[in-house]
């Protein structure tokens, strides 16, 4: 980590995006209070993780992204193993883990082990470990990593129900969809150091350069026959169609149908595309000819 | 006061967690169970001494085994699962967790280091004073579960059976038996175990005699118990950023 600085709203889904080696999962366990750094400070719910670790952590939770339930006990068990060690009262917890169980599709199997989960159900169980003690932040590190399509998504649907009830999750993902979906602010780090950080919408609308125009004609053409153009900064071929990244999408129309007239093509299909978010990633990971390459 | 009443509390909700899970595990049984049975066979078959004689020393060996076999494997195990930091990220102090591991390997010595001075009882064997003798038990275990939890500081391994084989390693020649046989220099080593102060204390309470004042032996346990207790949360603390790597 590089001498970062971020402040994350209470009540919002915040977005941690980063290629791996980025320090996403430094900064998890920073703060979370795992590992201490070397300088700086950390304040989770208001509390300074490295002055009163005990305080933020009884605030948080953490769902990481590889299954650290114990698989020798049951679900039940892990359950109550967590909501003990945040020292939840009895009659609470019970309550809360029934809730939960139920909940998330677990309450059948409460009493088997978790060594025979399948890996939805352990990331299932896990987001119910992290969520028995009712926290404030909500710390989930790739949560839905290669989950199947259902349980990715009653994850999210979860994180969501969760998020609206005013608390805070910090969402370290790679999956760019997910984070757009999800997240009301998005922070995208790279080798140790904050790259952009802003609202999913905000930072689409900041590459404007990247948005681009695919055109389908009749018959095959060339993309070199586009670079003559000043408005257009590429052209290259995208299956039977040809990507123009422009910052001018109306001039480039203007030409694609002057274009064709004079070569005697019909359009199929013109679309105009917004730069997506893994666009936008890849520009300020990598510059932006990474993505019109 | 009460923060540290809660933390303790939450040391005995991981005593209780590491007793389930790992009370049964392979290494634990063969370390703590065969291993000191087939050590205590092996300690009074076969040899023409009187019982009485032998008994402080196999239940000194009997004790220093159980309580030092589920000590050393519960870290690297947790460390292997990623449950330590699971753990970790809990409300817990990092002495709480390696207390919770100090406490469920003194519970396991504790329940089988019963069975031979039960065992003794129904034979008729007397100790001079029963309470001073189950006291001398319960801070010999303690001692030595500190012990286990200190070898699995370092390396800090995620194999258990490197830890275990590590523990064993240093745990041999910590049996100095009988200390009063040995030569001057013998006894000058024997003196930085554990194991011979509380053989002595046990000798002592069967057969009225021993090489340390009683006392001493009480003190010295009680020392060793402190050191290795502080010892294994500094130097776990200092390895940890290893194991979460």
């Amino acid at each position: 980590m590089d001498h970062i600085s971020f402040e994350v709203k209470k009540g919002e889904i915040f977005g941690f995006l980063g290629p791996n080696g980025a320090g996403k999962t430094t900064t998890i366990r920073i703060l979370t209070g795992l590992i201490k750094p070397d300088g700086g400070k950390a304040f989770v719910a208001g509390y300074d993780v490295l002055r009163n670790p005990i305080e933020a952590k009884q605030r948080v939770e953490v769902v990481p992204e590889v299954s650290n339930a114990y698989v020798d006990l049951t679900a039940w068990e892990n359950l109550a193993l967590i909501g003990k060690l945040y020292g939840v009262p009895t009659q609470k917890l019970r309550e809360n883990a029934t809730s939960l169980l139920k909940e998330f599709g677990l309450y059948e199997v409460k009493d088997k082990l978790v060594r025979a989960f399948s890996k939805g159900m352990k990331q299932r169980l896990l987001l119910c470990m992290a969520l028995v003690n009712d926290p404030e932040v909500l710390f989930l590190d790739e949560p839905t990593s290669g989950l199947d399509v259902e349980s990715a998504r009653l994850l999210r649907e979860k994180i969501t129900r969760y998020n609206r009830d005013g608390k805070t999750v910090f969402l370290s993902t790679h999956n760019m969809e997910e984070a757009n979906q999800l997240c009301h602010r998005i922070a995208i780090i790279n080798h140790g150091r904050i790259a952009a950080i802003d609202a999913p919408e905000n930072l689409r609308a900041q590459s404007m350069e990247l948005q681009y125009i695919e055109v389908a004609f009749n018959k095959t053409v060339n993309p070199q026959d586009f670079s003559g153009n000043p408005s257009i900064t590429r052209a290259v071929p995208a299956g039977n169609k040809v990507r123009i990244y422009t910052a001018d999408p109306s001039t480039v129309i203007a030409f694609l149908v002057e274009y064709a007239k004079k070569n005697n093509l019909r359009i199929l299909s013109l679309n105009t595309m917004m730069p997506s978010l893994e666009d936008v990633f890849l520009k300020l990971i990598r510059g932006k000819e990474a993505v019109i390459q | 006061m009460s923060a540290l009443t809660e933390q303790f509390k939450r040391s005995l909700v991981i005593a209780k967690k590491n007793i389930k899970i790992y009370y049964l595990k392979g290494p634990v049984i063969i370390f703590g169970l065969v291993f000191p049975l087939f050590l205590a066979l092996a300690y009074i078959i076969g040899r023409n001494v009187p019982l009485k004689e032998v008994l402080p020393g196999l239940i000194g060996m009997t004790t220093f085994f159980t309580a030092t076999s589920v000590g050393p494997s519960i870290v690297p195990w947790e460390t292997r699962s990623k449950t330590l930091e699971r753990l970790l990220c809990c409300p817990v102090a990092f002495w709480t967790i390696i207390v919770g591991d100090m406490l469920s390997s003194f519970l396991f010595g504790l329940i089988i280091s019963v069975i031979p001075l039960v065992l003794t009882l129904t034979l008729g064997i007397q100790p001079l004073n029963f309470m001073l003798l189950f006291l001398g038990l319960i801070i010999a275990n303690l001692c030595f579960a500190a012990l286990s939890v200190l070898l699995s500081a370092y390396p800090p391994t995620d194999v258990p059976a490197t830890s275990m084989m590590l523990s064993s390693l240093v745990k041999f020649p910590l049996v100095f038996i009988p200390i009063e046989q040995l030569p001057l220099l013998g006894t000058a080593i024997a003196s930085i175990s554990p194991l011979t102060y509380f053989t002595d204390m046990v000798r002592q309470l069967f057969l009225s005699r021993g090489f340390y004042p009683l006392a001493f032996d009480f003190t010295a346990v009680i020392a060793f118990t402190i050191a290795f207790a502080l010892a294994a949360i500094k130097l776990h603390e200092k390895t940890l950023t290893k194991r979460l790597s």
